[in-house]
């Protein structure tokens, strides 16, 4: 066996190696130094993002079971960005007296769940993508019941594990199928051998349902509000971007090497699914009052319109899902911070009437939940307004007008429930609003990267068509 | 042996459905991976006889499942030292 294989895959080993001296600093450091550990995590996700960016020469490892290649590299340092931002966001909840001894803890655990998102993007061997979609979901149900003392973190994070188990049998009882029929894992051979029988149709629907669980899609998004709700804060963010990016830039790579000629089908399925998750979250997150269980349902509609740029399976929809992954990265995090820092200044959940009258005490903060909201709902300035953009016309090149239709339908009603919000803060009267906030750095750090990645990502067209030229498709 | 292991399998499915108990659930969600670990096996024995892939699989779901089972007792322990009670009516708290 070539052992500098191990070494070749440099996104992993650079990784691991950044995750072995966190573990490292945290067993060794006592007293002064510990205030250090965080910036010192910043900073080295921070180079894992410039380091997994690196390398972007395309080659394939251990016989075919892992590939790279420039769109998957990036797609990665995404996801490693993504993650710098949620360790920028969780910075006071780590200060906090019940999580404090054990802060390392929670950035080895993150960083694990960021080792199996990376194999679930290079697998091409069903294997592979197993061990990485669990190695990506169970260290997160830790993270989601990080809180010990607290009780809906506990709720939320035995449902997550539930789900996700249930969810993982389903997705290998598929994989099962396509194992008998074919006899082989490797993705390449596999797509080769597939015909369609009754069997395999059977083994992409188990499939899809199995990954549906982890994007939330909405016959399986049951889990998401509660979970989304009971987590901390930091957590729920990473799991709304992070993780569901990961999920459906794999879906799109299984659908197209594995099941390349069973397009019909699974474009059938996924039609279904994405009007479905649009429209249900949609009419389910007006009626939500507490902000971060509102954030789930927007979330379960932002999984439904990244769906429209998988139904078209080409290049173009590659570059569309990408370049709206970062968008709605951007713009979700920075929501997500908000909602903490209020969170932490009145010492509980955020409800809608909670934030009537922000914009006398906290005008800054106000502005840029704005930003970010009227990013998510897609007004044109911003990227957001791009992104669903690109995304409504790559499903449109591929020729579902209704669909898009439907979908154009739903953005207005997002606008209403984004919109309602917004006004909340400016225009409600309160008589005793939430007192003014001082921000921690990172927190200010953090809403910086934010909004200018969500007013930059607007104007620069060399982004979009800087992912266009690197992607790939059918 | 496939009857075998979709019977064990939507025994699993059915049971997570309409158990009420956590652990129940967790005996349930293991039951339905021991039945793809059969599945797997049994195509490897009689579809390709002269391949070892579907019983490394297998045996890479048994470790995980293993692993999965650790993580979810805990946090069933965890939610027991807060709610004092395994019993799924219990854990509402987050809808209201």
């Amino acid at each position: 066996m070539n052992y500098i294989q191990f070494f070749e895959m440099r996104p992993e080993a650079s990784l691991i190696g950044i995750y072995l001296v966190i573990f490292l600093y945290d067993l060794f450091t006592t007293g002064h130094n510990r205030h250090y550990f965080h910036p010192f995590v910043c900073l080295s996700t921070l180079l894992l993002t410039f380091l997994t960016l690196s390398d972007r020469s395309s080659m394939t490892l251990f016989g075919g079971m892992y590939e790279s290649n420039a769109m998957i590299v990036f797609m990665k340092a995404i996801l490693a960005f993504g993650s710098m931002l949620v360790i920028l966001q969780s910075h006071k909840w780590l200060r906090d007296k019940n999580t404090f001894y054990k802060q390392g803890e929670f950035y080895i655990l993150l960083l694990s769940t960021l080792v199996g998102m990376y194999f679930m993007l290079s697998a091409r061997h069903f294997l592979l993508l197993f061990v990485g979609v669990e190695l990506a979901s169970l260290p997160l149900a830790c993270l989601v019941a990080f809180d010990k003392y607290r009780h809906n973190s506990a709720e939320a994070g035995i449902k997550y594990i539930l789900t996700s188990m249930f969810s993982s049998a389903i997705m290998l009882y598929g994989i099962s199928f396509l194992y008998g029929t074919t006899g082989t894992l490797y993705f390449e051979d596999m797509g080769a051998l597939i015909t369609g029988s009754p069997i395999q149709i059977f083994a992409l629907v188990m499939f899809f349902a199995g990954l549906g669980f982890k994007i939330s899609l909405v016959p399986f998004h049951m889990w998401t509000a509660d979970s989304y709700q009971g987590a901390p804060t930091a957590v729920t963010a990473y799991m709304s971007v992070v993780s569901k990016g990961a999920a459906v830039f794999t879906l799109f790579i299984v659908l197209i090497k594995v099941f390349g000629s069973m397009v019909s089908e699974w474009q059938t399925i996924i039609y279904i699914v994405t009007i479905a998750s649009i429209t249900l979250a949609n009419l389910m997150a007006l009626k939500q009052r507490y902000l971060k269980r509102f954030m789930a349902f927007s979330s379960i509609s932002q999984a439904g319109y990244i769906m429209l740029a998988v139904i078209g399976g080409k290049s173009m929809g590659m570059t569309a899902m990408v370049f709206y992954i970062m968008v709605y990265m951007v713009a979700n995090m920075a929501v997500f911070a908000i909602i903490e820092t209020i969170e932490w200044k009145i010492k509980g959940a955020v409800r809608r009437e909670t934030c009537n009258g922000l914009y006398k005490t906290n005008p800054r903060l106000t502005l840029m939940m704005t930003l970010a909201l009227f990013s998510l709902a897609g007004i044109p300035p911003f990227a957001g307004f791009f992104s669903k953009f690109f995304v409504f016309m790559s499903a449109f090149d591929a020729g579902f007008w209704l669909l898009v239709f439907i979908a154009l339908v739903n953005t207005v009603i997002s606008l209403y429930y984004y919109l309602l919000i917004v006004k909340a803060m400016y225009m409600e009267p309160n008589d005793n609003p939430v007192p003014t906030i001082k921000s921690s750095r990172y927190i200010r750090v953090e809403l910086a990267i934010c909004v200018a990645g969500i007013i930059l990502m607007g104007i620069c067209s060399f982004i979009y068509t800087g992912i266009d030229s690197i992607s790939f498709g059918m | 042996m496939l009857i075998l292991s979709a019977v064990l399998f939507f025994i699993g499915v059915f049971g997570f459905f309409t158990r009420r108990n956590l652990v129940s659930l967790l005996i349930c969600t293991e039951l339905m991976l021991n039945a793809v670990d059969i599945n797997f096996a049994v195509f490897n024995a009689y579809c390709y006889p002269n391949m070892l892939e579907g019983y490394v699989f297998s045996l890479f779901g048994i470790g995980i499942a293993a692993a999965e089972t650790a993580v979810a007792i805990a946090i069933i322990i965890n939610v027991y030292r807060n709610v004092h009670s395994i019993h799924i009516k219990r854990l509402t708290n987050l809808k209201h």
